[in-house]
């Protein structure tokens, strides 16, 4: 095994029913990687984000986070491991505002949230710091609104703020441009690209440019298989790629 | 205990175990459909013991009372649903539901002791059903075996229903994704009328049915709501057989927990659905939550 | 209507601006209340009404802690309180009636049971979690019926008798309804205290993120069983509290504390009141209280009538009382709601 691996799926096939939606994938994920995985819709792309996160229980194959078999641990134990997410639709502590969702997030990683008597109010270290992410994703000024009532562009950026603040060594991106206009795009790209390079970033996105800027690696997914994998130009360049996979996207 | 006990209590579980199913299968059904919990479902079943108890004192007709008073109490059924409930529908509103159908059972309780009085009232069996039978080498009551015949007859038959029939289908449709079913243009509400009504019904039929052997008085509905509810949480998510199989599991639990542990008969009943929920949290059918 | 809605407001307003003022008053006249019965103004049963309504308000609260705070929707929280009642039932008339004794011991065992059961029905969800709970609390309500030896079977244990606080030499007896009152009394403000720090604490936080988004806290690295797990225990061990109070108020530990109707009860109050909050189940348990009682001495059907008035407010007023206290939500005045 790599040393240099942060993330290792070894083998992983996932059957649903009789329905294979994932079948022997591999993939390695440097540390430091910025890693994009492609695919047409129905490739088997957000059920291998679910097998890395812990949602699912793969039918077969290992999942390795930092060299540790991670393939029967829980959701909650691999995110404390250092793997952060942000989710396809908005997935949000709805009813409170934008400062208490991010609050949540940095208390957690504080070992705060056994306190259970000093107000979460008065701990200024909490307040600071969530007031801080808050700014560093453009919501500053949206600190006590109540996240229902965010803009969707918002609550996109509010995902991105909630996986910061469990400062995670890598981070899971599940189509984080989905659903928005240009402009917000162009936002989104931004604040991935201000990430610091010591984050692993795992993307997945639909929009070829976000992952031609964002991408120093692109592995694609077919009908639950691996066909390419490499750098973002040997990716364009691969004939069965151009073949299956832009040619449909132009 | 002896083989002739042993026989005895097997069918007297039985007996218990078609009664619990008859009562339990409404309440899965409504469950599995409309996502209710329908805690006026005990008050049903007393409701439905009581007016036939009236009707066999006013009319002397068993039979009479087994197919009048069901209608009855899926009538009001259906008023309840059709005025009240109807409006209580929708995500997140678990609590109100629940506690409107609390409500309702309060009211119908109340009323019930107050028409029927407190004491333990009791529905003779029909002329045609009473008396003993020879079974090999028992005397078993001919009623109680009717029981178990028409339980095992009733699921039959609902099975075929919801299995082979277009409304059957619709509503298993609508267990696994009720939106979708309105989504093909059928009207869903209608659907969501009459299977509550239905299921009332069914609660109904069970009080009648149990009238004889277990009799009617005030407290009774509970007891018999928390069995089925244990039923449902056993069988899981609205499925016939779900209801079947805990119906059988909890109604000779039941009775043989009272035979050899009295005074912890019940416990056991709950150590089951402990047990059964330690390994599969949404009981047996039902499906588990990725 | 315009002009009704508008004094609402202002009342509101004013309420929110003088909660300090409010909080005094209140206090102030819970502290002369037994005054009042004592020149003749109320009759001596509205102390004990009082009593009731007190005990019922920390039951209530510490329902809400699951209910409203968590999401859970517990329907068998009688069994901790019914438990408490036999326990301190069971104590009391066998050792000692000493509070410094009887009243860890309830919180432990209480606590102890609300681990056990909890420890099955943390891990199902919704709906499915009311079920389980319900037949949890109606298996201790069986157990109460037919193991008498223990628990006096449908009797209950009767002859508890009035609890005292003791330490060494200095024995004070709580013998009369008065102190028993202020006693009661005192137990409330301690637990509204307590749960008030706890809920604004950031444990409480991490409950609220539970009811708002259970699978997103997990996907932080929030092991969010634990905490409903810890939530339950809590809960179950402040409604033993109550219980130990019902006991010592009624001289006896029913069947009827375990039953599912109460857990129904105390959930009405909580709607009635308004969930969520701190002050929505004092509210809740008084005006639910006191309109049974109020009923149960005009009419015989008192039962149907609450079920009506239980219906009523599920169908039209969703906020609960406390939602007429208020302004509307906003996200300006969201603040402000956990406050009050």
């Amino acid at each position: 095994m790599s040393s240099t691996a942060i993330l290792q799926v070894e083998h992983l096939s996932k059957h649903f029913g009789g329905l294979a939606a994932l079948n022997d994938v591999s993939v390695q994920v440097e540390r430091g990687a910025r890693q994009a995985i492609i695919g047409p819709n129905g490739a088997g792309k957000s059920t291998l984000f679910n097998l890395i996160a812990g949602e699912l229980v793969p039918t077969k194959g290992q999942v390795y986070l930092q060299g540790r078999d991670v393939t029967a641990l829980p959701v909650h134990t691999r995110a404390n491991f250092g793997l952060g997410r942000t989710f396809q639709r908005n997935n949000l502590f709805f009813g409170l505002s934008a400062f208490e969702n991010v609050r949540l997030a940095v208390q957690h990683r504080r070992r705060l949230n056994r306190e259970l008597f000093r107000a979460a109010d008065k701990n200024d270290l909490l307040t600071r710091e969530s007031h801080g992410l808050l700014q560093r994703v453009g919501l500053g000024e949206r600190a006590d609104q109540i996240v229902r009532t965010l803009a969707y562009g918002e609550q996109r950026a509010l995902e991105i703020a909630l996986a910061l603040a469990t400062e995670p060594q890598m981070l899971l991106l599940d189509e984080p441009t989905a659903g928005m206009s240009p402009a917000e795009t162009t936002q989104m790209v931004r604040l991935i690209e201000s990430l610091p390079r010591a984050l692993t970033l795992l993307v997945v996105e639909h929009d070829m440019d976000v992952v031609f800027s964002l991408a120093d690696r692109i592995t694609v997914l077919h009908y639950g298989q691996i066909i390419a994998d490499g750098k973002p130009n040997a990716v364009r360049a691969n004939p069965l790629v151009q073949e299956i996979y832009l040619g449909v996207q132009t | 205990m002896s083989l002739d006990t042993f026989t005895i209590q097997l069918l007297n579980g039985l007996v218990t175990s078609m009664l619990l199913f008859v009562m339990a299968v409404g309440l899965a059904l409504i469950f599995g459909l409309m996502d209710v919990i329908n805690l006026t479902h005990g008050a049903f079943y007393l409701l439905g013991g009581y007016i036939g108890l009236t009707l066999v004192r006013a009319l002397g007709n068993f039979w009479l009372a087994l197919l009048v008073a069901p209608l009855v109490v899926g009538a009001l059924g259906l008023v309840i649903e059709y005025f009240f409930l109807r409006r209580l529908y929708g995500r997140g509103r678990h609590l109100e539901q629940v506690l409107f159908t609390f409500g309702f059972a309060l009211i119908v309780i109340d009323l019930t002791r107050w028409y029927w009085g407190a004491f333990v009232e009791s529905v003779p069996e029909p002329v045609e059903l009473s008396g003993q039978v020879q079974l090999l080498f028992i005397q078993f009551p001919i009623y109680r075996l009717a029981i178990i015949f028409s339980g095992l007859a009733l699921a039959l038959v609902l099975w075929l229903f919801i299995e082979r029939t277009r409304l059957g289908a619709i509503i298993r449709a609508g267990v696994s994704d009720a939106q979708m079913v309105s989504g093909l243009g059928i009207n869903i509400q209608q659907v969501f009328a009459f299977v509550f009504a239905l299921g009332t019904a069914l609660a109904g039929l069970a009080g009648v049915i149990g009238a004889p052997v277990f009799h009617l008085y005030p407290g009774l509905d509970s007891e018999i709501l928390i069995l089925a509810l244990v039923v449902v949480v056993i069988g899981g998510l609205g499925t016939l057989k779900g209801a079947f199989l805990g119906s059988l599991l909890i109604g000779l639990a039941d009775t043989f927990g009272k035979a050899l542990i009295p005074e912890f008969s019940r416990f056991l009943i709950f150590a089951v659905m402990a047990a059964i929920l330690l390994v599969r949290p949404a009981g047996l059918f039902g499906l588990s939550e990725g | 209507m315009a002009t009704i809605t508008a004094q609402l407001n202002n009342a509101q307003l004013w309420l929110l601006r003088n909660r300090k003022w409010t909080v005094v008053a209140l206090l102030l006249l819970a502290l002369i209340f037994p005054l009042l019965v004592r020149f003749r103004i109320l009759n001596a049963y509205s102390l004990s009404l009082a009593i009731d309504v007190l005990i019922y308000a920390i039951f209530a609260m510490s329902l809400d802690l699951l209910l409203g705070y968590t999401g859970l929707i517990s329907f068998g929280h009688a069994a901790f309180f019914g438990l408490g009642a036999y326990i301190l039932a069971y104590l009391s008339t066998r050792l000692t009636s000493n509070l410094l004794l009887t009243v860890p011991l309830v919180l432990l065992g209480t606590a102890l049971a609300a681990l056990v059961i909890g420890f099955f029905a943390v891990r199902t969800r919704g709906i499915y979690f009311l079920m389980v709970t319900l037949a949890f609390g109606q298996m201790l309500f069986s157990i109460a019926i037919s193991w008498s030896s223990v628990t006096g079977g449908s009797d209950g244990l009767t002859g508890v008798p009035n609890p005292s606080l003791g330490l060494g030499p200095l024995n004070l007896a709580i013998d009369t309804r008065e102190n028993f009152y202020f006693f009661t009394l005192a137990i409330f403000l301690i637990s509204f205290w307590l749960l008030r720090r706890i809920v604004n604490s950031p444990f409480g936080w991490t409950l609220r993120g539970i009811r708002e988004n259970d699978a997103r806290l997990r996907a932080l690295g929030v092991n969010t069983f634990r905490f409903k797990l810890a939530a339950f225990v809590v809960g179950g061990a402040f409604a033993g509290l109550a219980g130990l109070l019902q006991a010592h108020s009624a001289s006896i530990a029913s069947p009827e504390n375990l039953y599912w109707t109460t857990s129904g009860q105390v959930m009405i109050m909580l709607l009635v009141g308004g969930a969520g909050t701190l002050t929505g189940p004092l509210l809740g348990a008084a005006t639910v209280r006191l309109l049974q009682n109020f009923a149960s001495t005009r009419t015989e059907r008192w039962e149907t009538l609450m079920g009506l008035v239980f219906i009523a407010f599920v169908l039209f007023l969703r906020g609960g009382l406390i939602s007429l206290l208020r302004p509307r939500t906003t996200a300006e005045t969201s603040r402000a709601q956990e406050i009050i």
